[in-house]
C-alpha cells in the first residue's frame, strides 16, 4: 500500500485553491481519547492493542473511511515510517518503538488518523491552498462519525481529554504551510514571525516541532487549546494567515519592482541548476526549488506546473528517494540519485 | 477586585512573589503593571510547549502540598507527583482526581479552564458558524467603509444567530 503512494502527489500538495501560489496547504488535527481506557504514554500493549481494535471496527462502520486503509505499526519498516513522516502523515515521534499502534490514511491523502500516538487518535485533514474552514469541517465530520461507535473523553468544564494539558478543550491544532520566499529576501521574515508569535500563534520549520526552515517554509499553528471554539481558533489563524500573504505579496512585488533582473536571474539561475545538477544535497534542492516555486508564482517561469515543485518537495527526501529508486542507498548515492529524479521530473512535466 | 495601584480599574494581573521567606500578592491592573515592568506571564510561552510544561507543571507553587503530589488517580493509578515529571496524564479519570491544580495549570497554559468549543454528542454544523464568519467579514467591512447603520444591522444578526445557535445547542443537549 505505502509503496503505491511513493509517485503520487498527496491530493493537498496539488497546488489548488485559494492562495495557493504563497499557501501550500492547510491542515486540523483533533486529539481523541477513549472513554475509560487508559492514554498511550502509559497503556501496556494490552490495551493498545484494544483501542486498535476499537479504532479499525468504527472505521470499518463508517461510511466517509471507506477509502482508505489501516497500516498496523508492526507493519510499517524503519524505511516505511520516514517516509510517512516526509509525507507529513504521522508525526516524527510516531512508531519510533514496537508498541502497538498504527495509521490510517484515505487513499487521497485528505485524512490521516494516528492512533495510540500520545492520545488513542489524532485525526488529521489536509487541504491545498487557504482552505482552513472547509478542513476544519472535514475534521470535525470525521469526528462526528467516529463519535458514534467511540465514547470519546470529554469534560463538561474541560472538554475533550487529552494525555498533555496543552491539547485540553477541542483537542485541536490548525496550521498553514506556508512560502514566504520573499519576506525572506527582503530580510522582513524576523520581524514578521516576532508578531505571529506575539499573537500566541507558532512558528515552525517545514517537518514541525524544532525542525530548521528549508526552503523558506514556515508551518503557523495556534498554540492554546481550551477558552475558544473551534472556529474560532481557525478564524484567528486564517486572519493573521491572510495578514501574512498580504506582506508577502508585497515583499514579492518590491522584489520585482526594484530588482526584476537579479530575481529573474536568480529564479532562471536555480531552475537551471535544478535541469543540469548531477549531485544535489537535500538543503540545496528545498532552497532551490523554492526559488523556482517563487518564479512560477510570479510568472516568470510558466513552463512548470506549481504541483510538479510540491511533488519534488517531498520526492527529494531521502526515503521518498530510496522508495522511488527502488534500492538501499548512502549518502552519497542519496545526493546523485536526488539531482537524477529532480532531471527526470522535470523534463517529464516541462511543457 | 480593583488594582492595587490605581484603585480604579478591575486588577486583572496577580502577581506573586517572596520577600524574606513570605509570599506577597499584589493584584493590579493591565496597565499599572506594565507601568511596573511586570509583563503579562501567559503570552510568551516558549515553544516547544511540552517541554517546558514540566516545568510549568512542577512550579505550580504553595498550593502544590505533599498532599497533592501523593494524590493518586483511582483508575490509572498515576500520582500527580509523577504528572509533574512527564508531564502527561493517564486516563480521564485523572482530570477528576486533580481537578483543582489542572484547573489552575489549564488557565496559565491557554488563559482559560472553560471549553468553549464543540460539546460531545452534539452533531456538529459548519453552516451557522459559517455564517457568523461571513457576517463577521462583513461588518469588519461596513465599520471600514464607515457605514455604521449597516455595521449595527449586521452586528444585531450575528446576535440573533448566536442565540439561535445556543438555544439548538441546549436542547440538543439535553
Amino acid at each position: 500500500m505505502l509503496d503505491e503512494m511513493t509517485n503520487k502527489v498527496s491530493a493537498w500538495l496539488a497546488a489548488e485553491g485559494e492562495e495557493s501560489r504563497i499557501v501550500l496547504s492547510s491542515r486540523v488535527r483533533l486529539a481523541r481519547n477513549i472513554k475509560s481506557m487508559i492514554y498511550p504514554p502509559y497503556a501496556d500493549n494490552e490495551t493498545r492493542e484494544q483501542i486498535v481494535n476499537f479504532v479499525c471496527s468504527a472505521l470499518d462502520k463508517s461510511e466517509g473511511l471507506k477509502h482508505g486503509f489501516f497500516q498496523r505499526s508492526e507493519n510499517v519498516s524503519e524505511l516505511d515510517r520516514e517516509f510517512l513522516i516526509e509525507r507529513h502523515l504521522i508525526s516524527p515521534e510516531f512508531l519510533r518503538d514496537d508498541s502497538v499502534s498504527g495509521i490510517y490514511i484515505a487513499d487521497d491523502e485528505r485524512v490521516a488518523i494516528m492512533v495510540n500516538e500520545e492520545d488513542h487518535l489524532r485525526i488529521q485533514a489536509m487541504l491545498s491552498g487557504l482552505a482552513l474552514e472547509n478542513t476544519l469541517a472535514n475534521a470535525l465530520k470525521i469526528d462526528d462519525e467516529l463519535a458514534k461507535s467511540l465514547d470519546f473523553d470529554y469534560d463538561t468544564d474541560f472538554g475533550y481529554l487529552t494525555s498533555c494539558p496543552t491539547n485540553v478543550g477541542t483537542g485541536l491544532r490548525a496550521s498553514v504551510l506556508i512560502h514566504l520566499a520573499g519576506l525572506v529576501l527582503t530580510k522582513r521574515i524576523d520581524s514578521v514571525i516576532e508578531r505571529i508569535t506575539k499573537l500566541g500563534l507558532v512558528v515552525r520549520g517545514f517537518y514541525g516541532e524544532g525542525t530548521d526552515v528549508w526552503g523558506n517554509l514556515f508551518q503557523i499553528s495556534n498554540q492554546t487549546t481550551l477558552g475558544r471554539s473551534e472556529i474560532d481558533i481557525v478564524e484567528a489563524l486564517q486572519k493573521m494567515t491572510r495578514q501574512i500573504i498580504e506582506a508577502e505579496s508585497e515583499a514579492r512585488d518590491e522584489l520585482v519592482t526594484q530588482a526584476g533582473n537579479e530575481i529573474a536571474d536568480k529564479i532562471w539561475r536555480a531552475f537551471g541548476i535544478l535541469q543540469h545538477a548531477r549531485v544535489l544535497t537535500s538543503e540545496e534542492v528545498m532552497n532551490l526549488l523554492s526559488a523556482v516555486r517563487l518564479g512560477i508564482a510570479l510568472d516568470i517561469i510558466e513552463n512548470i506546473p506549481m504541483e510538479t515543485v510540491n511533488k519534488l518537495l517531498i520526492l527529494s527526501q531521502p526515503a521518498h528517494l530510496q522508495k522511488y529508486v527502488g534500492e538501499e542507498l548512502d549518502d552519497s548515492e542519496h545526493d546523485v540519485a536526488r539531482a537524477s529524479v529532480v532531471r527526470e521530473i522535470l523534463a517529464g512535466s516541462t511543457t | 477586585m480593583l488594582c492595587e495601584d490605581c484603585k480604579k480599574r478591575e486588577a486583572t494581573v496577580h502577581f506573586k512573589h517572596l520577600i524574606n521567606d513570605k509570599e506577597v500578592t499584589m493584584n493590579l491592573c493591565g496597565s499599572c503593571a506594565k507601568r511596573r515592568g511586570f509583563s503579562n506571564p501567559l503570552k510568551p510561552i516558549p515553544f516547544p510547549l511540552s517541554d517546558f510544561l514540566t516545568t510549568m507543571v512542577s512550579g505550580t507553587g504553595p498550593q502544590e502540598s505533599r498532599e497533592m503530589l501523593d494524590k493518586k488517580c483511582s483508575v490509572c493509578g498515576l500520582t500527580y507527583s509523577k504528572f509533574t515529571k512527564t508531564g502527561r496524564l493517564g486516563c480521564g479519570n485523572c482530570f477528576d482526581a486533580f481537578r483543582q491544580p489542572l484547573m489552575d495549570l489549564l488557565r496559565r497554559i491557554h488563559g482559560s479552564n472553560l471549553h468553549r468549543g464543540k460539546r460531545i454528542g452534539v452533531e456538529t454544523s459548519m453552516e451557522p458558524l459559517k455564517e457568523e464568519a461571513r457576517l463577521k467579514d462583513e461588518l469588519k467591512n461596513a465599520i471600514d467603509r464607515e457605514d455604521f447603520e449597516r455595521a449595527a444591522q449586521i452586528r444585531d444578526m450575528i446576535k440573533e444567530l448566536q442565540s439561535k445557535h445556543e438555544k439548538t445547542e441546549t436542547s440538543n443537549a439535553r
